[in-house]
């Protein structure tokens, strides 16, 4: 890991040094030792505070939109993960592609920290991982755990290895097989249970939402200058903070809102304070899309059309979708 | 709800079409209590001239500056409302309708839930009018030139009729001539003339025509656009034969080699050349080449065809073409098949040659046809001494395999055989296996009366249940429902009267030009009986069977209606436009492109624009809509993530004031 962080510093250094660009977006330390935030680092600033590890978890491309506003060009780090939401920014025209240098790094997961907690490590001060096993270093002493326990998610769901964009990558010294798991298990569970017990799990996870809107300032697909939830002529700001039920409908209305836009990147269940599982509403309409209208990654290609924002004289008919894909 | 309206609220009683199960007073009473309701009363026609006045009294009177009409559906009569609020000098826009009717007094039974239903409707019509604004219409220009889709008696005619008003025609049709169904018949009920006789003509008339140009071969791409002003692609396919020098002498189709092709034309009754003119008097007169068939396509060698023309009109390396042309008017003319009677095996259509379908006997019966008018088995070409018909095969059949529908022509064109083998084969015995009769139309049923009483042909009112071929002959099992028995009849020709469906090219014809079709595939009527020839798609209009079942007669009416519908808006210089459009709320556009992707229309273009965003000015990439281009669909307000794209009339505000209006308690 400290190979792949000395090349990264190396290349941000040359980058900067040559004019090519002016300042670096990646991750700093945070209050704990976990916590890693991204950050700006000027060129006068050394970048020793850059830090890349198993904790570098948030997705950076959404800072892009703001960074690429500036003058000057700003050198982004993204995970292969993150170039999918970057390419769906460029393809809606929010991320100005001059003003940014893109450099590919690579990764082999990042830590879930709740599921550590949920085994009991808390106080955590450090981790180290032999690639099968993790060592956590608490205030309590050393505790493992297999690597793939404490994955995220989204990490256990891997898109693969490969930038969709990048303007030079660091390729990964060592091999690394991502985790392959079906993305859609819990959905189709879901789709499973009768329309009572879905509801009842629904109400269970939303209830917990406290609307302290995290999901969408961390999503990448909700980057509307002006969300709807913030204007009270949309009529729909009000609805949502009526009473508990319509509160509920807020994350509706956002799964909707970022229906065949969204890239799966689960930043919204990884910062969501509560726990809830977000990334199943947005999986949800992503296989349904798929069911639909064939498959289809948004952010894979910065050019292809959303099956929601096309339209092609093969396309299902409505009677067929309100069939739930029975044709 | 707060707003400076002054509105009035008319309760239409629509006779007792809406007053039968909705308390008209009632309703009315409870509009009144309704905020910014002004004047609320009741009428017995509010569209009547009686009831018009009583509207424009009382904006006058009261001032009013919004009206909302509790009445039919806005597609029957808010032109007539809107031009109503305008004669008394209020904005057509600030006109809302509730549909009591359609939506709620047709579909209710009980008084008390259609009177509760018709109050909520009121409200949300009242919540909604709340929010509008006066709008004003723009215009756009109309091209003069109009598309007739299918080159058949329905297109050909509507060509014609539309030419000689002095407008431009094409005609785009799938095959390689035009002349459609019509064409493979023999004779035309109920005057027996000779379907070529009437046809060809035609047919001449319309190549002959310098307003019309024919498409032969070609089949529509896309069409893109609004009425007035479509933009349409025509592939034209690839004949293989330059048209230009093409001089139709015919040597080519002699020459060819190829010649096990089963024609098309003649329903498969015989054979063409891989080269090939549909039939002899087909137009344009310019053969096509079966690229499966030819064996220059399939082998590379032979060429024969190419040696031979001395015109040099052969050209293996022709393309398809893809012409873009603008219209006004687009006119659908797809025309029918019979249907597949694969899936009727009780009547043995493929296990025997000598059951076969009427299409198949107009071509047995056609003097240019396989057998040159003599008929004659297709198994052995003897004589046929017995004939059984069946009608309603697969019409009227509420199973899967067959129609739901009446086919319409099937009566009368069976009369019709049934007479013609009688008169030219009078030792034939003739047996026509009916449900009913149908003969609705001039001269018709005079005309099956003489099938039965002058011709001596055999009506069985019962429906076959079995076809057997045996030992060369056919065996018929039947009901005679009258007669209360089983009859069993030893026939040498079975003819089955196939259901019609609409053409296979219908359906995504119909979805390029967003008309609306019927389970069954036939394009939907603006209105079944007062707009039977117009599509709900402004623009685009019906001609023929696409529309639903019909006979020649029948067919060619309607075709000169649609073509008078399409003079009429070919003949305006310009197009009032739909006020209703969208338009772009700047401060909160992403400038993203969502809106621009879904656009069917191309109405959406960006512009770079600085903004002063509460104080914050920065240049921003932002949406810019056409006015004049955008049909106001609405896909782009419901695309738009931020919801800064809206639809004047019709906004997101208005739409959920309507939604509270009905959801509160």
């Amino acid at each position: 890991m400290q190979a792949i962080v000395d090349q990264i510093k190396a290349k941000a250094q040359e980058l900067l040094a040559a004019g090519t660009v002016d300042r670096v977006l990646g991750w700093e330390a945070g209050e704990l030792a976990y916590d890693r935030t991204p950050a700006v680092f000027g060129p006068a600033e050394a970048l020793d505070g850059l830090k890349y590890d198993l904790f570098c978890a948030a997705n950076l491309s959404k800072y892009l939109i703001a960074e690429t506003k500036k003058e000057g060009k700003v050198l982004a780090l993204l995970k292969p993960c993150d170039t999918y939401s970057f390419n769906q920014l460029l393809h809606e025209h929010r991320i100005r592609r001059e003003g940014v240098y893109v450099l590919g790094i690579p990764c082999r997961g990042k830590i879930d920290v709740r599921k550590l907690a949920a085994m009991g490590m808390e106080g955590i001060t450090g981790v180290e991982d032999d690639g099968t096993t993790l060592t956590v270093h608490t205030l309590y002493g050393d505790h493992t755990c297999s690597r793939e326990e404490a994955l995220l998610e989204r990490c256990l769901c891997c898109k693969g290895k490969e930038h969709k964009a990048f303007d030079e990558v660091i390729a990964d010294p060592e091999p690394y097989t991502e985790p392959d798991r079906d993305r859609f298990s819990m959905v189709s569970k879901l789709e499973a249970m009768a329309p009572q017990e879905r509801f009842a799990f629904w109400q269970g996870e939303l209830s917990k939402c406290i609307r302290c809107n995290a999901c969408r300032n961390v999503c990448p697909a909700c980057s509307c200058l002006n969300c709807v939830f913030d204007n009270p002529a949309s009529g729909v700001s009000g609805k949502a903070n009526v009473d508990p039920f319509e509160e509920q409908l807020f994350h509706i209305i956002r799964a909707f809102h970022v229906a065949g836009r969204c890239t799966d990147c689960g930043e919204c269940s990884r910062v969501c304070p509560q726990g809830i599982p977000l990334h199943l509403l947005n999986r949800k309409f992503i296989q349904d899309i798929n069911r639909f209208y064939g498959e289809y990654q948004a952010g894979a290609d910065p050019d292809a059309r959303g099956p929601l924002t096309s339209y092609t004289t093969g396309d299902v008919e409505p009677s067929v979708v309100s069939k739930g894909g029975a044709k | 709800m707060s707003s400076l309206q002054k509105i009035g609220v008319f309760v239409c009683w629509c006779g007792s079409n809406i007053a039968a199960t909705v308390d008209v007073k009632a309703v009315a009473e409870a509009a009144s209590h309704e905020p910014g309701v002004v004047f609320a009363t009741d009428y017995q026609y509010m569209c009547s001239e009686g009831g018009q006045a009583r509207i424009r009294e009382a904006i006058r009177e009261y001032g009013l500056t919004g009206i909302v009409i509790c009445s039919c559906s806005p597609r029957m009569h808010e032109a007539t409302f809107r031009k109503t609020a305008q004669a008394a000098g209020l904005n057509p826009y600030m006109v809302e309708i509730a549909n009591i009717r359609e939506q709620c007094s047709w579909i209710h039974r009980d008084m008390a839930e259609g009177t509760e239903k018709a109050i909520i409707l009121a409200k949300a019509a009242i919540a909604k009018l709340h929010l509008n604004t006066p709008l004003k219409a723009g215009e756009s220009p109309v091209v003069k030139r109009a598309l007739v889709i299918g080159g058949g008696i329905a297109g050909i005619q509507t060509a014609l009729d539309i030419a000689d008003a002095g407008y431009e025609v094409d005609i785009v049709e799938k095959t390689p001539t035009i002349g459609g169904k019509m064409a493979q018949l023999d004779k035309t009920f109920p005057t027996l003339d000779c379907a070529a006789c009437i046809l060809t003509p035609k047919m001449v008339e319309a190549a002959q025509n310098e307003k019309i140009h024919l498409y032969t071969w070609s089949e529509v791409q896309s069409v893109k656009g609004f009425v007035g002003n479509f933009t349409v692609e025509i592939r034209k396919k690839a004949r293989y034969v330059d048209e230009t020098k093409c001089t139709g002498c015919g040597l080519c189709m002699e020459k060819c080699p190829s010649r096990k092709t089963k024609s098309e034309f003649n329903l498969g009754l015989s054979n063409r050349t891989a080269i090939y003119i549909p039939f002899a008097q087909a137009i344009p007169n310019v053969p096509v080449i079966d690229t499966e068939a030819c064996l220059k396509f399939k082998t590379g060698k032979c060429g024969i065809c190419q040696k031979n023309c001395a015109a040099g009109a052969i050209d293996y390396e022709q393309k398809d073409e893809i012409i873009t042309q603008q219209y006004g008017a687009i006119v659908a003319a797809t025309g029918f098949n019979p249907i597949s009677l694969e899936r009727y095996d009780e009547f043995a259509y493929s296990q025997s040659p000598d059951v076969i379908t009427s299409l198949e006997l107009e071509r047995l019966m056609n003097a240019a046809g396989p057998t040159k008018g003599v008929l004659l088995r297709p198994s052995d070409h003897e004589h046929p001494k017995t004939i059984v018909f069946v009608q309603c095969v697969g019409s009227r059949d509420t199973t899967d395999c067959g129609k739901p529908y009446c086919s319409k022509i099937c009566c009368m064109y069976t009369a019709k055989h049934a007479m013609m083998i009688r008169e030219k084969y009078p030792d034939t015995d003739v047996h026509v296996f009916y449900i009913d009769v149908r003969t609705p139309g001039k001269n018709f049923d005079e005309f099956y009366r003489r099938a039965v009483e002058q011709y001596g042909v055999d009506y069985i009112k019962g429906m076959v249940g079995k076809v057997v071929p045996h030992d060369g002959k056919l065996l018929v099992q039947g009901s005679d429902l009258i007669g209360g028995e089983q009859i069993k009849i030893d026939a040498d020709l079975v003819v089955l009267a196939a259901a019609i469906e609409p053409d296979k090219s219908a359906r995504p014809l119909a979805t390029m030009l967003t008309a609306s079709m019927d389970t069954n595939d036939f394009f939907t009527e603006a209105h079944p009986k007062l707009r039977p020839v117009e599509s709900p798609t402004a623009g685009v209009f019906l001609s023929g069977v696409c529309q639903g079942p019909k006979d020649i007669p029948e067919t060619v009416a309607q075709a000169g209606a649609a073509a008078a519908k399409v003079i009429g808006l070919l003949a305006k210089d310009k197009l009032v436009g739909n006020p209703c459009v969208a338009h772009s709320n700047e401060l909160m556009c992403n400038g993203c492109a969502t809106c621009e992707n879904v656009c069917p229309y191309g109405a959406i273009g960006y512009i770079d624009k600085e903004i002063n965003d509460h104080g914050r000015r920065e240049v921003r990439r932002i949406a810019l809509v056409n006015e004049a281009v955008c049909q106001g669909c609405g896909a782009c307000t419901v695309a738009c993530p931020s919801g800064a794209m809206d639809l004047k009339g019709f906004s997101n505000q208005q739409i959920m004031a309507e939604v509270d209006a009905i959801c509160k308690p």
